[in-house]
């Protein structure tokens, strides 16, 4: 057994060094899946987080606490959701999202959407409430004065941003229950490494498996070099 | 002040539109015309329709996507409209989707066997045995606790094989399942011949599946009872009825299924693993059906996998009348 973890990770090092082009397109279409996720839940989560961070309302602590229950949502739940959504008889299904990387994009952003919120949320709420009344008191409108204490909570918009993309990138019940695992249309890092494993496809498994944690390290890491400056 | 911060949200907005949609664009912009094809996994996992697919795409403009699950799951799918055409292995199971409405169009086209696989000490001593003989001693050995039975559990074809098989050999198959030497592992073939490996248990697999992970060193499972009427595995396609589901491909569901019983369709099943496994995976059973090649055996798939003396009853044919000339 100890042969097979070798030879297998000899193996996926040269798929990895010699740039494999199922490798390489597995990653790329990861990659783009989970960004485009990403990006799609920042557009509508910032608002909903500027909001909550900023303005104090009745009810408030309902949609706090809601975003942070969902913070932990099982993905093969959300999957199966979707999957009866985007179902041909389903409500959704004239849009055609099935077995589509479209479909995967919307999913993945759904998932991640409460951790934009949350965590942008909270990184708001810990900015001195001071500054947006200096802000105010130094002339600046409603708008500038939120736009100033956004900047002030940049960092932790930052780790709801890699957060999320880690999250994206990693999970494995809406990428296949949503995506069907299509070979050369759906197919991305998890649901290669779940289903080729037990093929006997392991080189490529393990290649994928050693990429996928390279990239959530390496951004990660990055992230934190990034905070650690401008701190 | 104001002016310029709307401007660069919008601005910031219309980038993030557009990065997305780029993306669609390029994740996409490789589909051509697409048929979604839910086969049972046997088919898929052995690698046989990938051969099909890279001969069938250089020829058509349709890509082929295929969602390798088991015949009950590849059903389901295709009750729902989430798949243009199925391939599957379970009469009794494809009878009841003809009848339903929802499948049309159903053909034959290619068999193989099942088998009973076990560790190569073969504990039960089943070898050579009738497949009914053989699962009436894994029963006996299974409560003396010599040996384990492992179960696909997932409602696929081979599942559906294995329950008739238990009836048949006069078990009730609902109270075995709750006995400890039955496993359920609820997985895919080719999962389940490893757990099967892994706990040098008996197991009831296709042939084709068995072959490849057998060769690939995957496992270390024996034939220990093959090659028999009761053992028999026929293959077929059937399409989803466009008027249930308007919106699947129903022509290209069909072009696919023309390949699969052409003359090139059928040569690709019969040579493949050939070269890698010494022996064909399937077989195919267009020409055989046709011209009864072998008597024998196409008496065994008439009697087994046709409905009314025929593969597909007139009142399920939906266009198409060449698929049965």
């Amino acid at each position: 057994m100890g042969n097979e973890i070798i030879d297998g990770l000899l193996k996926a090092l040269q798929l990895i060094i010699s740039g494999d082009p199922t490798l390489v397109e597995i990653c790329t279409r990861s990659i783009l899946i989970s960004g485009s996720a990403t990006i799609l839940a920042f557009l509508w989560g910032l608002p909903v987080a500027m909001i909550l961070g900023l303005k104090k309302f009745r009810g408030r602590f309902l949609i706090t606490g809601f975003f942070n229950a969902m913070l932990g949502i099982p993905t093969v739940a959300l999957g199966l959701l979707l999957y009866l959504a985007f179902s041909n008889t389903g409500p959704l299904g004239f849009l055609r999202l099935l077995y589509d990387p479209v479909g995967m994009i919307i999913g993945e952003a759904i998932l991640v959407t409460p951790i934009i919120v949350s965590f942008t949320t909270s990184a708001i709420e810990s900015v001195d409430p001071e500054i947006k009344d200096l802000a105010k008191t130094l002339g600046a409108s409603e708008t500038e004065a939120s736009v100033a204490v956004l900047k002030e909570s940049v960092n932790g918009v930052v780790l709801a941003i890699t957060a999320s993309f880690n999250r994206a990138i990693a999970e494995l019940g809406v990428a296949l229950m949503v995506g069907g695992n299509i070979a050369g249309l759906t197919s991305v890092l998890t649901t290669v490494i779940a289903l080729e494993t037990g093929k006997g496809n392991i080189e490529l498994s393990i290649a994928l498996a050693i990429i996928l944690f390279l990239i959530v390290f390496v951004l990660t890491i990055s992230m934190n070099l990034i905070q650690r400056r401008r701190a | 002040m104001r002016k310029t911060f709307f401007i660069w949200v919008s601005f910031l907005i219309l980038a993030v539109i557009a990065s997305v949609a780029g993306t669609t664009y390029y994740l996409r912009a490789s589909i051509r015309e697409r048929v979604i094809i839910s086969t049972t996994s046997s088919l898929y996992d052995t690698g046989l329709l990938n051969a099909v697919e890279t001969r069938f795409e250089a020829k058509y403009p349709i890509d082929l996507n295929f969602i390798s699950v088991g015949t009950g799951i590849a059903i389901q799918h295709a009750k729902r409209g989430d798949a243009d055409i199925i391939l599957v292995h379970s009469p009794t199971d494809e009878l009841g989707f003809l009848t339903g409405g929802t499948g049309v169009n159903r053909k034959i086209f290619a068999y193989n066997f099942f088998t009973i696989v076990g560790p190569e000490a073969d504990p039960a001593q089943i070898r050579n045995a009738t497949p009914l003989q053989a699962l009436s001693k894994i029963v006996d050995s299974g409560r003396n606790g010599t040996a384990k039975w492992v179960s696909r559990g997932d409602n696929s074809g081979t599942h559906a094989k294995e329950k008739s098989l238990w009836t048949d050999a006069g078990f009730n198959w609902n109270t075995l399942a709750k006995e400890s030497w039955y496993i359920n592992v609820g997985s895919v073939m080719g999962e389940t011949l490893k757990k099967a490996d892994y706990f040098s248990a008996y197991t009831l697999a296709d042939m084709g599946t068995y072959l490849k992970y057998y060769n690939d060193g995957l496992i270390s499972l024996k034939v220990l009872v093959e090659q028999q009427k009761d053992l028999l595995n026929v293959y077929s396609a059937i399409a989803v009825n466009q008027t249930l589901h308007p919106r699947v491909n129903f022509d290209g569901a069909i072009t696919f299924m023309k390949f699969l019983i052409s003359d090139e369709g059928q040569q690709i099943i019969e040579q493949y693993g050939k070269g890698e496994y010494g022996q064909s995976l399937f077989y195919p059973a267009v020409r055989l059906l046709k011209e009864n090649t072998d008597s024998t055996i196409a008496q065994w798939i008439r009697e087994y996998a046709f409905f009314n003396g025929s593969e597909c009853p007139s009142e399920y044919r939906k266009g198409y009348p060449e698929l049965y000339g």
